[in-house]
């Protein structure tokens, strides 16, 4: 069983955003950068759940961007990743990270494939769709339970209001979020192995984004809230039917 | 040329996102100078044709049982199918389960530049740009699409419909689909509650709650104001409440026109998934609670003594005994 895991660079949840360039940038001075939560809390835990309970399971990473991302690739690997992959180009829209994700997967061959369901800066949701279709697989996207036994997967998937349970053989690709696996430290150990493991430096294959960033915007500020006396709650019922006209 | 809106439907059902899809997609047409048409996937039990209030002319429809259940990779294949056959050059998805699943499938299918979490009309004074939500609702970004189709997904409660009156055309079209390799077994819907990604209103609690059974008068308030019920990262990981009542940068990003905060601090990872709401009522004792920044309306009380009697007033309101 071959899996890769695709991770992804953001900023730190609690990080400052601001533009810097007329907007057409984002302000990097300071920030701290992370694993984006979805892939690795999720994507990257479930897969070494199962490598895990089959020990012949090879799991491999792989992050699309610049000689700056080594310091987390590295994280994934002390989480338990065996090798990973960073192709070396700016991840500049998802469909040239999901060209350069699914050529780096049609050399090598995996059985399942893993993203979060989405990063938390550009919030595409997109890129585990993209690859399954260059690769011609199946995807569930938002999967909040995954299960395999042999070459069938058994998932639980969001839907409005609830979940659905649903089958499909592998090769998968699937996006996770909560519930897929329980977020986790990295160990002594595993930082100590992930410094030797093998982070193979790639050159990019030839893509055109199709889409590209214009500018920026940060939300007008709130005019400021109107706060109601704690002992007339009443009054408050008043305004939001009355002033706010939502009730 | 046109564009073409995939209408999203669930046990026959259109769902209400796919309102704003078609309302955004027939104004975008307009924009173009061009005519916006509609497509359906699987059985329904609704009158497609009266559809055309939200300014389509004509829907498609692709009548197969099999495309009752979502496999994305067959769902992308026959829409791309239709795309084809109607000369669409935008494909509009609204910006939810489903649209998350088929949307950026098509896009790879047709090499098209894909946006999603769209918020507003594009500008097509000069090329083709969106306005998106990133940084999890921190920021927005204006994106170009170069590509000559364009695919995007419109995010729910973020464009109001529109009634222009009229009916639609319903065509079957003609597009085999290929069996689905993904098996829908069981569908496990919570009955008679609102989906948190669809309500209009939302009451959500926190911490402050102190425990799962102090939820009673969370539901009751929501109940009467035909509001879904929400909650904090804190709240959902100590297994007070079910992991998809969870609202933030973690879980899921809403946009209702009211949100009520209880007992919630406001930490900057949960404003994040719900400051594109369109008020904001927050009751906390704590008077520095980062909350009270992002709120248009708020309490600064204990939820104990002040829900019960927000319960008595609404009540009022309604004319409930």
């Amino acid at each position: 069983m071959k899996i890769l895991v695709c991770i992804s660079k953001t900023p730190d949840t609690t990080a400052k955003i601001a533009f810097t360039d007329n907007n057409t940038k984002f302000a990097e001075a300071g920030v701290q950068w992370i694993i984006n939560p979805y892939d690795e809390w999720y994507a990257l835990v479930r897969a070494i759940e199962l490598k895990e309970k089959d020990a012949s399971t090879i799991v491999h990473l792989i992050n699309v961007g610049g000689a700056d991302a080594e310091p987390i690739i590295r994280k994934a690997l002390a989480l338990g990743g065996d090798e990973s992959f960073r192709v070396n180009t700016n991840p500049t829209d998802s469909y040239t990270v999901a060209t350069q994700i699914a050529a780096v997967a049609k050399t090598n061959g995996y059985d399942l494939i893993l993203t979060g369901k989405e990063t938390i800066d550009y919030n595409g949701s997109s890129v585990g769709g993209m690859v399954a279709e260059l690769l011609d697989m199946p995807y569930v996207s938002l999967a909040t339970k995954f299960d395999l036994n042999g070459n069938k997967a058994t998932i639980n998937r969001e839907i409005e209001g609830g979940e659905e349970t649903c089958e499909a053989d592998l090769p998968l690709v699937v996006s996770c979020q909560k519930g897929v696996a329980e977020a986790r430290i990295p160990n002594m150990r595993g930082i100590m192995a992930a410094r030797t493991k093998p982070l193979k430096v790639i050159e990019p294959v030839a893509a055109n984004a199709l889409t590209s960033v214009v500018n920026f915007e940060l939300p007008a500020p709130k005019a400021g809230v109107k706060l109601v006396p704690a002992d007339q709650p009443e009054e408050l019922i008043r305004l939001l039917h009355e002033e706010a006209r939502i009730i | 040329m046109s564009v073409l809106i995939f209408i999203d439907q669930s046990e026959g059902h259109v769902k209400k996102a796919s309102f704003e899809a078609l309302s955004y997609g027939s104004k975008i047409a307009e924009q173009l100078g061009t005519s916006a048409e509609g497509v359906v996937l699987g059985t329904t039990n609704e009158d497609l044709s009266a559809l055309g209030k939200y300014g389509v002319k004509k829907i498609h429809q692709v009548k197969q049982d099999s495309l009752n259940h979502l496999d994305a990779q067959v769902f992308a294949k026959v829409i791309a199918e239709v795309a084809k056959s109607t000369g669409a050059n935008c494909v509009v998805f609204s910006n939810n389960v489903d649209g998350k699943a088929i949307a950026p499938r098509l896009a790879a299918l047709l090499s098209a530049g894909y946006v999603s979490g769209v918020i507003a009309l594009p500008d097509t004074k000069n090329g083709f740009v969106v306005k998106k939500n990133v940084f999890s609702g921190k920021a927005f970004a204006n994106i170009a699409i170069n590509s000559d189709i364009k695919v995007i997904a419109l995010n729910p409660n973020s464009f109001t419909v529109s009634e222009t009156g009229g009916t639609a055309e319903v065509v079957e079209a003609n597009v085999k689909a290929n069996a689905p390799r993904v098996k829908v077994t069981a569908t496990n819907k919570v009955k008679g509650e609102i989906p948190l990604s669809e309500a209009e209103l939302v009451v959500s609690g926190g911490r402050g709650l102190k425990g799962p059974e102090n939820w009673g008068m969370i539901e009751e308030l929501a109940k009467l104001l035909g509001a879904a019920t929400a909650c904090s990262r804190a709240v959902a990981d100590a297994h007070w409440r079910p992991h998809h009542e969870h609202v933030g940068q973690t879980g899921l990003a809403i946009a209702p026109n009211l949100y009520m905060a209880i007992g919630i601090s406001g930490a900057i990872q949960h404003l994040a998934g719900v400051n594109r709401s369109k008020v904001i009522v927050v009751i906390n004792k704590d008077p520095e609670a980062p909350f009270f920044k992002a709120a248009d309306y708020g309490i600064v009380g204990d939820a104990f003594e002040v829900v019960p009697k927000m319960i008595q007033a609404v009540k009022k309101l309604k004319g409930v005994a």
